[in-house]
């Protein structure tokens, strides 16, 4: 017999979300090979900016083969790194980076950082040191598809939903926020802490100043913590320009109360901004020490490669590269999020208004046949299996709201997003059609027993 | 301030122990041959440091391995966004081959079995997850790897309950001893599991027997629970008898294909076969597909970076590389641990004998004062600080005998050894010397007696505690005492 983890569904992979990905591995688009193959859009992936990385690789050479500034090697170093405290030289370029993103507007201390395998390793081990099992954490909604199982599957601990709607473009309101507080309480369940993905994943938006204080006093209050996810925050490509919870927390009134950052924490990664996920380098950022020293033991679980380290430590610390890469790459996501927002514009689609993130929130309301989860799904599977493309609904992202999709735009070339908005707007076009057909048919047939009745009643009359 | 959880603020992260207070003792002095030539030796790091050397020119000789390229042409965008947890398929193919070698290709590995992790640390806390819920137990026989400590327990809130195995015998499991820790268990309300094995052994250096893995396989077999092989030192076995696997043993006695053959799981790593520790490179393998399919999705806490797993499968495909680098490895460590163990029998000094492994099983039990724990950490406090050679005393692994203690060899250099050798022989003939030594030894006693605060930490093992029938909760666990206070005290001393 195993473990209930492992024969239980809470690693929540049995979502849609997943399940359209098993869908494209099965049939996956290729302009020459398959042209007729479905085209992932589900996937939160930065491919625009590459050429910048690999140039700069190409003129590092010493640092891929694991050489020093004198060509000698530093492999023999590296072999036997494992100290989980990681590379100084790594965190060190990675504070600087990170405050970059932030227009220098705040400062990180090299030593309140824990790198993990990843942001979903960050997530999991935040909660395991903030959040005991059985207790909760409040999520807005909609929220990314994998906090299920990076929060909630190992940890045991529950998360609970602070449900936000278009009605104010997704905005978390205080009177959501008190909501889903004082549900949590008559589940009998204690809330830890509040966990917010800023920009948002899958909105795509960042949250304004008074926002972010309105949530750091709803913790000082409730007495709980704020975990800020801002694996996006190298993405943001437009106005307004990004704010970080810290930034928010550095306000002088909210800074009176000593004990504020302790309870705010930071995880972040470079899997969005520089688009390297495969090389598993995410972070944890806190000024609670015991969080620090605690994270910093189970980053042992998930340790960052010293190999991968020392070739990230030196591109990071290339301040010219790093300027270069964040202004094209801001310059690109902002064009291609623009097609792909104006391509479904031409089908009478709109889009939550975004300026951050590697993905769009898309309005599909109108192309449901009800008003329903059901409808909703639906229409995903048509889009997925007739045409052809992957794009993840609310659903799956816990909108309490149906008929809105998240359509990733960063992770293709710019032909495939053209071959993507022309086959929806094919099917826009043709919904459209049969449904004025069947509007028509329909109609024709309402008509004809109208007339029936209208002649039935009418003998009915006669004969009385 | 909003509380934090009780894994974040109790001591089950097992970092208190003797174990890694002697590593941050050595962090403060190192010993350096040129620059700090006084400094504590480290001796309680089970790293192989003897053959990068031979690493070092494949790597010149295949720059395309580090460099990301195939055939000359840069793939380094194809790895920078392969994140998939089943792993780069030609990685997983290489690693089961080389397991398989290691074997004596008397096992065979699919590597569709195979699930990747950062490291050991990562898979062996995984396979806890995916086989046992929180207040369940597996059976651990002593003396264990520290680190399990931490690694199974910590955060998936299972207990290890110990299989006490002793000097009469070597230190080899019996079945009166699998059964006596099964009723343990049992009394403490537990349900067991499963049993996991380090083969080849951490702390001992021994590969298990035949007869040792049948007797297992009986036990897991009857009681329908899991075993676990963490077979992470199989490929430093450097002398007879040579490496048998447990699933060799299931393929001997025709088990493929029954219930059992589901339940055995192997834990791997390169970290101590090719000394590669800071790449985190671990592996589950698993002839259950459930097993594997939860622990593929758990390892997204903890996947190989891509640029490493390309790395490593370039090198393990040399078919010719691997061969010579293990036939090479295996000299050094022999030729390392025979210059430990003669040069400690010149100083009155025993070793269990051991064929694997980076570290020797020593017999220091005729230099205690009394044959007590207390006795011990004295004896392990000396060689610390006044001898500055860490090494790690057998009460950091649970063993249930005071005066055992790990000394790893394979972490330093044929010169550095033969100084830590000299250093331990001097300490000994100072002891055996006169009464004045024994004099110094008493004061030094009574002082350390005034200074620590004797609530028997060594005690707090549960595994010890005879009256312990509830189970300890979660959030306590009766630890090592605060070593560091004993350090503070000693450091104001000195």
């Amino acid at each position: 017999m195993l473990s209930s983890k492992a024969s239980s569904n809470c690693h929540g992979q049995d979502s849609l979300y997943f399940l359209g990905w098993q869908v494209y591995e099965k049939n996956p688009f290729h302009e020459v090979e398959n042209p007729t193959g479905i085209i992932q859009m589900g996937l939160a992936e930065n491919q625009l900016s590459f050429d910048l990385v690999e140039s700069w690789i190409r003129e590092n050479p010493d640092v891929m083969g694991l050489k020093n500034k004198d060509g000698e090697s530093v492999f023999r170093d590296l072999a036997l790194f494992q100290d989980y405290h990681g590379m100084p030289a790594f965190k060190n370029e990675l504070v600087e980076y990170m405050a970059k993103i932030r227009g220098n507007k705040v400062k990180f201390d090299p030593n309140n950082l824990v790198l993990a395998a990843g942001a979903t390793s960050a997530n999991e081990t935040l909660i395991f040191c903030l959040v005991d099992p059985g207790d909760a954490i409040l999520l807005p909604t909609p929220s990314y598809a994998g906090f299920d199982r990076d929060l909630k599957w190992r940890t045991g601990v529950e998360i609970v939903p602070i449900h936000c709607s278009s009605s104010n473009g997704f905005r978390i309101s205080m009177f959501a926020l008190e909501e889903a507080y004082e549900r949590t309480q008559k589940l009998n369940l204690k809330v830890k802490g509040v966990l917010i993905t800023n920009p948002s994943n899958p909105l795509g938006t960042t949250m304004t100043k008074d926002e972010l204080q309105s949530l750091i006093t709803f913790a000082i209050d409730k007495d709980i913590h704020l975990i800020s996810d801002e694996v996006f925050s190298g993405t943001v490509f437009d106005s307004p320009c990004f704010i970080s919870i810290m930034e928010a927390a550095m306000d002088s009134n909210l800074k009176r109360n000593t004990d504020v950052l302790s309870r705010i924490h930071i995880v972040y990664s470079l899997s969005k901004d520089l688009g390297l996920p495969g090389f598993r380098v995410g972070m944890i950022y806190s000024n609670n020490q015991t969080v620090v020293s605690a994270a910093t033991k189970m980053s042992s679980f998930g340790l960052v490669s010293s190999q991968t380290q020392y070739l990230l430590s030196y591109m990071l610390a290339n301040k010219k590269f790093t300027s270069n890469y964040m202004k094209r790459n801001q310059k690109r996501l902002k064009k291609r999020k623009e097609m792909l927002v104006s391509g479904l514009k031409k089908s009478g689609i709109n889009c939550l208004k975004s300026n951050a993130g590697l993905f769009c929130w898309v309005d599909m309301r109108h192309l449901l046949c009800s008003n329903t989860f059901e409808a909703e799904t639906d229409l995903w599977k048509k889009i997925l299996c007739e045409v052809g493309l992957n794009i993840s609904p609310g659903s799956s992202f816990h909108c309490s709201q149906p008929g809105w999709f998240r359509v990733c735009f960063a992770n293709m070339n710019q032909s495939t997003l053209q071959v993507a908005l022309r086959r929806i707007k094919d099917f826009v076009e043709r919904s459209s059609f049969n449904y004025q057909q069947n509007m028509g048919s329909l109609s024709r047939k309402l008509i004809s027993n109208w007339v029936r009745k209208l002649s039935s009643a009418d003998r009915e009359e006669q004969e009385r | 301030m909003g509380l934090l959880s009780r894994k974040a603020t109790c001591s089950t992260h097992g970092q208190d122990s003797s174990y890694f207070l002697g590593w941050q003792e050595y962090e403060k002095n190192p010993y350096n041959e040129v620059n700090n030539p006084t400094g504590i030796i480290q001796m309680g790091l089970a790293e192989n440091q003897l053959c990068l050397d031979l690493l070092e020119p494949w790597l010149m000789k295949n720059p395309d391995a580090l460099g990301l390229k195939r055939d000359g042409i840069s793939i380094f965008k194809e790895l920078a966004l392969f994140q998939d947890y089943n792993g780069f398929p030609a990685f997983k193919r290489a690693l089961v081959d080389f397991m398989g070698e290691i074997r004596g290709n008397k096992v065979s590995f699919d590597p569709n079995h195979v699930v990747l992790t950062a490291g050991a640390t990562s898979a062996n806390e995984t396979l806890m997850f995916c086989l046992a819920d929180q207040g369940d137990a597996f059976l651990l026989p002593t003396p264990y790897y520290p680190g399990f400590d931490r690694d199974l327990r910590w955060r998936t809130g299972v207990e290890i309950v110990p299989i006490h195995c002793t000097s009469s015998n070597g230190f080899k499991v019996t079945l009166p001893a699998i059964e006596q820790a099964y009723r343990q268990a049992q009394k403490r309300k537990l349900r067991v599991k499963g049993v996991l094995i380090t083969n080849p052994s951490n702390p001992l250096g021994t590969t298990m027997a035949r007869d040792e893995l049948d007797l297992l396989i009986n036990f897991i077999e009857d009681k329908q629970i899991h075993l676990i092989s963490d077979e992470i030192y199989s490929g430093t076995v450097f002398t007879s008898p040579s490496f048998v696997s447990v699933m060799e043993v299931l393929k001997d006695r025709n088990l493929d294909q029954t219930q059992v053959w589901e339940r055995v799981h192997i834990v791997y790593s390169l970290s101590k076969d090719l000394g590669l520790p800071g790449f985190r490179v671990g592996a589950i393998y698993s002839n259950d597909p459930v097993v594997v399919s939860a622990a593929t999705k758990m390892s997204s806490f903890g996947l190989v970076s891509s640029q490493t797993q390309y790395l490593l499968s370039a090198m393990l495909l040399d078919k010719k590389f691997t061969k010579e680098y293990m036939s090479e490895n295996h000299k050094r460590l022999q030729k390392q641990q025979k210059d430990l163990v003669s040069g400690l029998e010149k100083a009155g000094i025993r070793c269990l004998d051991s064929n694997a492994g980076l570290f020797c099983w020593v017999d220091m039990r005729h230099l205690l004062k009394s044959n007590t724990f207390e006795a011990e950490m004295e004896l392990w406090q000396k060689f610390v600080y006044h001898v500055k050679i860490n090494i790690s005393p057998g009460s950091s692994c649970h063993c249930i005998e005071p005066g055992w203690f790990r000394v790893c060899f394979a972490n330093m250099s044929e010169s550095t050894l033969k100084l830590a050798i000299q250093r331990l022989k001097s300490f000994v003939s100072s002891i055996g010397m006169n009464s004045q030594g024994h004099q110094e030894l008493k004061s030094l006693r009574r002082k350390a007696r005034n200074n620590w605060v004797f609530r028997l930490s060594l005690q707090s093992f549960y595994d010890r505690e005879q009256d312990t029938t509830t189970k300890v909760s979660f959030s306590y666990r009766p630890h090592f005492m605060s070593l560091s206070n004993i350090a503070a005290t000693l450091d104001a001393a000195a």
